[in-house]
């Protein structure tokens, strides 16, 4: 089962290298990674998605994460109310592509052409996971030639 | 007052209480060195950095104190790896100081650079690249604070060359306040209500207690426990000497070749009070079989050990001391008058034994001497394999800090340096290592550091000429096929000489008690060779992934 976990770090060279460290380790599996500063300039933020198959597992990568000592906090949002969102930026073939069915379906999910030629175009979408996904499966009929995601971040409500 | 960067290192260490440390030098530490020249700390130059690093451990064993050691970059560094992952997987308390290339040659593959920061992450509690002098002071105090505090652990500070040449003003911070790092030390008064009801309410109940009783300096409250609530004692074998093996209460050693009555009483208790342990395979055995009818109150300062492996009833974090003192004033014994009639009965039935028949010396007979002679009252380091099991099993211990084993990682070539640093710690005291011929031989340069610095340990080889322990498992799981597990040796006798240290073969067991109190008396380093029965098994033995009830061998 997937979970949506918040590590509030020490903002240091090689905390990123721990966690990472950690994870492998101890074999838990991640899905998604994104961090960042907050608006504390000394603590990161790190957004994790771990695929915990069960709450044992999921109870120790939060107790291990903790006993790190750059860790301050560990937070596990899947049991609370939270906004979560993804920024993902597209390289679309345009060559057969309908621009205006383009830019209807972006407006949809309110998503930005950022560049657009003959050959290629450069697409920024943001949603939640179950916009991404429908957005997604939508842009992959058209053709995707690269695509780059910055993992899920999420905030408690 | 401005001072280098090596003298800072040096003031810091002293500050922080330090009274000897174990290195070897190198280019990357000739600054800190210069500083260590007429400085008032006790120096011991070992013949490599891995014995650097277990005589550091073997000294915070022994005494509780933070062992340090001292390595140059590059290979010197990554020599200590062994040593520091060793003092993770037991808990103890270390700092180590390896110097680094200079700031602005990192990463660039310069001489003798190595990522230690990188290579020790998994294996130590934290780790520090020192980058700015101004940081230095600081990055000691909080080394040392978290190498001693909470879970101990090994802690590295990577100071490069150039730093330690640069010059800065020295202010040791007075108190430390890390908002990342705030263990646990009060154990939660609900908890301990809730325990003391699940006792009151058992009638088989036994303690299992670990290494965490020994770092936490709580034998006496254990001891205290278990005669309140008349309740048997089994500790691991990082916890021997927490409880006094010559009590009625204790059952010795539990797991793969613990006593047969603990395996018992564990797999037939209804609740296991485990107390600084960690719940390991060696005593879990097969886990989904473990202690089936026992609900589990769990003390720890980690909460990471908690419901790691078994399902915990009632957790409780925090200072093993100060929980069981909690604890010792409310709790309420229940009835076990039954309980202990029944462990009797399988103490009766299967004590530790075996067979003293034949002409060859009996390890388990030599280790029975050492104790004879020594009175239960030396400090026991031992190497890995069945010279660990043996001295585990046929020694009477009494003592916290009287046992010094590598039994985590189970690191060969622990032993003898890890008894020069028990020594220097504790110099009033006998201190043996009991070793296999093995074993021995992976720090025998170590001869070398004991003579020089008078550091007179006592080496006991169970020299059977093979690697003992696998050796058994080739014995019972692959048909005999000794596949280089038959080893030879030199002349350890011989050997001993050359360093100018005693050497004494033993091959007669009329001999055996005599070699011990000639050894005693011999004021230097001395080699006992005891040559033994070589396919001597150790019993009783659960097979891995067997429930520990399971147990072969070991009738008489």
């Amino acid at each position: 089962m997937k979970h949506t976990v918040f590590v509030l770090v020490e903002n240091k060279p090689g905390v990123l290298a721990r966690i990472a460290g950690l994870f492998s380790a101890r074999g838990f599996n991640i899905d998604s990674l994104a961090v960042g500063e907050t608006n504390d300039p000394t603590v990161s933020r790190m957004t994790i998605i771990v695929d915990a198959k069960d709450e044992k597992i999921l109870e120790q990568i939060k107790k291990q994460l903790h006993k790190l000592i750059d860790v301050i906090t560990v937070g596990d949002l899947t049991t609370k109310e939270f906004f979560e969102r993804e920024l993902i930026l597209l390289k679309i073939d345009t060559s057969g592509i309908n621009r205006q069915k383009l830019d209807e379906m972006l407006d949809k999910f309110a998503g930005k052409v950022l560049s657009y030629d003959q050959q290629v175009a450069i697409v920024e979408i943001t949603g939640s996971k179950g916009e991404i996904n429908e957005l997604l499966g939508l842009l992959t009929e058209m053709g995707i030639k690269e695509l780059v995601r910055t993992g899920r971040i999420a905030i408690a409500k | 007052m401005k001072k280098k960067g090596s003298e800072i290192l040096v003031e810091s260490l002293l500050k922080e209480g330090v009274e000897v440390i174990f290195g070897y030098p190198g280019g990357s530490v000739l600054p800190l060195f210069d500083s260590l020249y007429d400085a008032k700390l006790d120096f011991v130059l070992v013949r490599h950095e891995q014995a650097a690093a277990h005589a550091a451990d073997g000294y915070a064993r022994a005494t509780g104190k933070v062992g340090v050691c001292v390595a140059t970059s590059g290979p010197g560094a990554t020599n200590l790896v062994t040593g520091l992952a060793t003092a993770h997987m037991d808990s103890v308390p270390m700092v180590a100081i390896t110097g680094q290339v200079k700031t602005f040659l990192i990463g660039n593959d310069a001489f003798q650079e190595a990522d230690i920061t990188g290579i020790t992450r998994p294996i130590t509690k934290h780790n520090y690249l020192v980058k700015n002098i101004s940081e230095l002071a600081c990055t000691i105090k909080e080394a040392f604070h978290i190498a001693s505090t909470g879970r101990p652990g090994p802690v590295v500070i990577d100071v490069p060359v150039d730093i330690q040449m640069q010059e800065a003003e020295f202010d040791y911070p007075e108190c430390i306040n890390m908002r990342s790092y705030k263990p646990t030390l009060s154990g939660h008064p609900g908890q301990i209500k809730k325990a003391v009801k699940l006792i009151s309410q058992s009638s088989r109940p036994i303690i299992y207690a670990g290494g965490g009783v020994i770092i936490s300096d709580a034998n006496n409250e254990l001891q205290e426990l278990a005669k309140k609530i008349n309740t048997p004692v089994t500790t691991t074998l990082m916890g021997l000497g927490g409880f006094p093996e010559d009590h009625g209460l204790s059952l010795g050693m539990l797991g793969m070749h613990g006593t047969a009555y603990a395996n018992h009483a564990v797999m037939d208790s209804d609740l296991i009070i485990a107390i600084g342990a960690r719940f390991d395979d060696r005593v879990t055995g097969k886990i989904d079989e473990f202690a089936p009818h026992a609900k589990i109150i769990h003390i720890d300062i980690d909460p990471t050990a908690i419901s790691k492996n078994v399902k915990v009833d009632i957790p409780i974090v925090g200072d093993v001391k100060d929980v069981l003192t909690k604890l010792n004033k409310i709790v309420k014994a229940p009835d076990t008058e039954k309980w202990l009639k029944q462990i009797k009965q399988w103490q009766e039935r299967h004590p530790l034994t075996y067979k003293d028949t034949g002409t060859k010396i009996k390890p388990q007979y030599v280790v029975q001497q050492i104790n004879k002679v020594t009175k239960g009252d030396a400090i026991i380091c031992t190497e890995v394999g069945q010279n660990q099991m043996w001295a585990a099993q046929y020694y009477t211990y009494t003592k916290p800090r009287s046992f010094i084993s590598s039994g985590g990682l189970g690191t060969m070539g622990y032993g003898f340096p890890a008894a020069l640093g028990a020594k220097i710690g504790k110099p009033e005291k006998i201190v043996f290592d009991i070793a296999g011929d093995g074993s021995i031989q992976m720090n025998i340069q170590e001869l070398a550091t004991a003579v020089a610095n008078k550091i007179h340990v006592k080496i006991a080889i169970l020299n059977n000429g093979y690697l003992g322990m696998v050796r058994q498992w080739q014995e019972l799981f692959y048909k005999k096929r000794y596949s280089h597990t038959n080893m030879t040796s030199p002349d350890f006798v011989k050997l001993a000489e050359s360093y100018g240290a005693c050497g004494i073969r033993i091959e007669k067991k009329e001999d055996v008690k005599k070699a011990i109190e000639q050894a005693i008396g011999i004021d230097n380093v001395v080699i006992m060779d005891f040559v033994v029965e070589e396919e001597e098994n150790v019993f009783p033995m659960v097979p891995a992934g067997q429930a520990i009830n399971r147990m072969i061998g070991g009738m008489a």
